[in-house]
């Protein structure tokens, strides 16, 4: 007997799911339930631009409103991606415009956005309400302005560290007298001044408006002025406060502050003097969500701000805390759950900081409820990995970053495997990991075995051989991207696991030993991966055995990419190298 | 043929191999050859042919071997470096030298800032590894145990000028008087580019103007000829010379300030005249500082007290280099004067 759930009931159940993880589980239950999936998904996520093509999204969801894509690898942020590789917005835009017009939402990270681009998502999308580009660049300004002069009813309009070409403040100016629906405004990014009386005519007309992120140009003054406007504000990202303090000005702004009584993230800061600190003193307790990370205060002055955010959940702050802040942080804010600790001098010259391991242990004792922690520092020891691991066994994201390539343990001259073991071994929810240090591959193979949690793995100039890449490609269960720098292994462990790749988003490979060969032979036998090698010299012109310099590989069912620049080659570009000279089994 | 075609190859070495027959062969655990920190394994079938033919090649042209497909294993054919696969000297291999460095009567390099990350435009130039460039030359001239990783991105022309990226504090930037190797790597720390261009434009000298914290630890560099990273000690962590000598003979394994400690320790602080000289002519290192004053001078000159309170960075040289710099009676004229 067929028990089937009418359409219309199974519509409604699964519209109650919001996971896309769930839903794509849903999705594979049978065909049925495929077809009720995809009409009902409003919001989608594509990690990975290339894996699948606009048009099959676009015909896939139907009712999709909200669209979330990424693009290029994330060691892009570090400058590993030459200019030109791709990651472009246009064909999705392009498409959606035609095929998806009721589309509300994109959210784009980490990908080439043209003028040409904003303006088409002006133009095409009739009820647009919100834009987020995240680490994206391509456009100006005026794209900026084509959005907000357009788009009638947007309501957030968010700019997060993008590389834009500023071509002046006028684009705050295309907002009509008429908009009035914004929620959220960060334009944090941008470096030219708008007009503030602009900028005051705006946030005065936008009731809902709960986030504002001013660029540095925003003077003290002006910032006075906008939040006597706003007082509703939840999120506040200030502008520049390093002019001279004068007293007048300072007490308008604590006033200010005193009256923003719905103050829960506070970030910006840039540079700011320590004498204006205390006009933040009476958000503190209420604070949730602090970045200090541009803030150039140092320790005494940064904890009498710091032990007043008792409610603090997320805290970005550079290294000039030192162990003693964090000792501070572990006793007062014992809501953390997220911890950031940014190197002051982002460079191997760390200079004579007084921030060690000590910082992070203290924090992890304190807080009870540590789950995410990236730490910047110059050496670390196996005894404090051990113990943060104890004490944080809830840990979800592990991020550690020794800054000094391969520093063994500085108290035992040993590498950092036991310290790294404690923690796959006791963070048994552990998602997202980045090691550093000196490590060899057993670190791997602790990680390999105990991590099975672990989506996303960092990793460079670590191990020895092509036992550490064999170890996390046949363990590490939940693996979804993998990032490896500067590590000595070769072909074996990558053709090995090929299948493994296929389970996963995405993997780069950077300045190890990976043959031009072995990249032809895995593209060879896995013809659902891209695999990308990204050399200067074109590798077609070298032995086979030549390594290259750096290598993307990911599944997609989009096939080969069309808009590969010349310095990106894949197995697609020139088939009649034909097949590789190299033997395998 | 140019230096970075030379440097930019194929030491993929015997590790490489994805030939079964070779992995087959090797009995460790798993089925896969464990390698040592440099590529080499005990893998018999590629071993001892490739590795001879290798250390054969001197500066082996690329361009004939370019155009060739060749058969067989990674490596058997390519140009190498002239490099870290003589330098498996029995004595290596299974240490796991941290930076092991072969005295050398070589250049030091020179690193030349470079423009990492600054702006939008990142082509090749930018995003290659500017520590290649400082270990490539270093590579050739045989000094330096190292994964050949970073030598296989692309390797820029040597005289870049001296610029002070934008996308870096200038605050500790070494200023140019001793070659000091200090090199940047790309991407590294991994810092994204947006943050180091804000911290660059707003971070003032405040690092260097507040000077050192007080009570807590005394970072100093330590550069090493030829060795492409720095290390840093915390000064306050030892009591005198002979504590400093051992652990920079640590951490720089064929380091010597030598006979500090173990030359019958008097617990002297201070070196005689004539066991400078010793060093000087017997050994290949020394161990120089930087003063407040900008100064370079032999370690050892000075009381231990007195030495941690001028002492702004350690380096240790070659002793050829080293001749010119403080001879005892300078350094104790100094340290007169500021007594």
């Amino acid at each position: 007997m067929n028990l089937r759930l009418p359409s219309k009931v199974l519509e409604h159940i699964i519209s109650f799911i919001d996971s896309n993880e769930d839903r794509n589980s849903v999705s594979l239950v049978c065909k049925s339930w495929f077809e009720t999936e995809r009409k009902t998904r409003k919001r989608v996520f594509v990690g990975n631009c290339y894996a699948i093509t606009p048009a099959a999204v676009a015909r896939r969801f139907p009712e999709m409103r909200s669209l979330t894509l990424k693009g290029k690898p994330h060691f892009a942020d570090y400058n590993l991606v030459p200019d030109g590789w791709g990651g472009y917005a246009w064909p999705w835009i392009e498409a959606m415009a035609k095929k998806s017009p009721s589309l509300e939402e994109i959210r784009l990270k980490r990908m080439v956005v043209t003028d040409e681009c904003l303006e088409l998502i002006a133009a095409s999308f009739k009820d647009f309400k919100v834009l987020v580009l995240t680490s994206c660049e391509g456009f100006s300004t005026d794209g900026i302005a084509a959005i907000a002069a357009t788009c009638r009813n947007l309501r957030v309009l968010e700019l997060r560290e993008c590389i834009v070409e500023d071509l002046g403040g006028d684009w705050l100016s295309y907002f009509p007298e008429t908009s009035t629906s914004l929620v959220s405004l960060d334009f944090s990014c941008l470096d030219s001044e708008v007009k503030l009386s602009d900028l005051e005519r705006l946030v005065s007309r936008s009731p809902d408006l709960k986030s504002l992120k001013l660029n540095p140009a925003v003077t003290v003054d002006g910032l006075e002025s906008l939040l006597r406007r706003a007082p509703q504000l939840t999120e506040l990202g200030t502008g520049s406060f390093s002019a001279e303090l004068k007293p007048e000005a300072f007490s308008k702004l604590s006033e200010a502050f005193t009256n923003c009584k719905q103050l829960k993230c506070l970030s910006g800061l840039w540079d700011v003097l320590p004498e204006y600190l205390p006009a933040l003193y009476s958000v503190c307790p209420g604070l949730t969500s602090l970045n200090l990370s541009y803030a150039t205060v140092r320790m005494p002055d940064l904890v009498e701000l710091l032990r007043r955010c008792s409610k603090l959940q997320k805290l970005w702050v550079m290294d000039l805390i030192e162990d003693k802040g964090l000792e501070t942080v572990a006793s007062c804010c014992k809501e953390l759950r997220e911890l950031r600790v940014f190197p002051s001098v982002p460079d191997l010259d760390a200079t004579n900081v007084a921030l060690t391991e000590q910082g992070l242990v203290f924090v992890s004792q304190g807080c009870p409820k540590l789950e995410s922690v990236l730490y910047f520092c110059v050496q670390f020891t196996n005894a404090a990995l051990i113990t943060i691991a104890r004490n944080r066994p809830n840990i979800k994201c592990f991020r550690l970053c020794v800054i000094e390539p391969f520093a063994p343990d500085y108290k035992t001259n040993e590498p950092l495997d036991k310290g790294f073991k404690a923690i796959a071994e006791r963070c048994k929810y552990l998602q997202r990991l980045s090691v550093s240090g000196l490590l060899t591959d057993k670190a791997f193979k602790y990680i390999a075995k105990h991590a099975k949690k672990v989506r996303m793995l960092s990793v460079a100039f670590a191990g020895d051989s092509d036992l550490m890449l064999h170890h996390l490609l046949s363990g590490c269960e939940s693996l979804k991207k993998l990032e490896i720098r500067d590590c000595p292994f070769g072909d074996t462990a990558l053709l090995e696991n090929a299948s493994k790749l296929e389970t996963m988003r995405s993997l780069w490979l950077s300045s190890c030993f990976v043959s031009f060969g072995a990249c032809k032979l895995l593209s060879q036998k896995m013809p659902r991966l891209n695999v990308e090698v990204i050399d200067e010299h074109p590798p077609e012109t070298r032995p086979e055995s030549s390594p290259v310099e750096r290598i993307y590989i990911y599944r997609t069912v989009a096939g080969p990419r069309l808009d590969m620049p010349e310095f990106v080659w894949t197995i697609h570009k020139n088939p009649e190298i034909g097949v590789s000279h190299l033997a395998i089994k | 043929m140019s230096l970075e075609e030379e440097l930019q190859s194929n030491v993929s070495v015997a590790s490489s191999s994805p030939t079964s027959n070779c992995i087959s062969r090797n009995n460790t655990s798993g089925g896969l050859k464990e390698h040592n920190y440099l590529g080499l394994s005990d893998c018999s079938s590629v071993g001892s042919s490739t590795l001879s033919g290798l250390a054969e090649d001197d500066k082996a042209t690329i361009s004939l071997k370019a155009t060739e497909l060749t058969l067989g294993l990674p490596g058997s054919q390519s140009p190498v470096r002239d490099t870290d696969l003589n330098l498996l000297s029995p004595v290596k291999l299974d240490e796991k030298p941290f930076f092991p460095l072969l005295p050398t009567k070589d250049e030091i390099c020179s690193s030349s800032q470079k423009n990492i990350g600054s702006g939008n435009k990142r082509g090749f130039s930018d995003t290659m590894d500017q520590f290649a460039e400082a270990k490539s030359s270093v590579y050739t001239e045989k000094n330096w145990m190292f994964p050949e990783a970073a030598a296989t991105q692309s390797v820029t022309k040597k005289d870049m000028p001296q610029n002070i990226p934008k996308g870096q504090s200038s605050t500790t930037n070494n200023s140019s008087s001793p070659p000091a190797a200090k090199a940047q790597i790309v991407g590294w720390p991994p810092v994204r580019s947006y943050r180091k261009n804000t911290l660059a434009t707003t971070c003032k000298n405040s690092d260097e103007v507040d000077g050192r914290p007080g009570s807590g630890a005394l970072f100093v560099k330590v550069s090493m000829d030829g060795a492409p990273y720095l290390r840093k000690v915390d000064l306050r962590s030892y009591t005198n010379y002979g504590e400093l000598s051992s652990a920079l003979e640590k951490m720089f394994t064929t380091f010597t300030l030598g006979q500090c400690g173990s030359n019958g320790g008097t617990g002297k602080d201070i070196l005689s005249e004539t066991k400078l000289k010793d060093l000087l002519n017997g050994k290949d290192y020394v161990l120089t500082y930087e003063d407040k004053d900008g100064d370079w001078m032999l370690v050892g000159d000075v009381p231990w007290e007195m030495f941690i309170d001028v002492c702004k960075k350690l380096k240790i040289m070659k002793g050829c280099d080293a001749i010119g710099l403080a001879a005892a009676p300078r350094a104790m004229e100094k340290s007169k004067m500021r007594a």
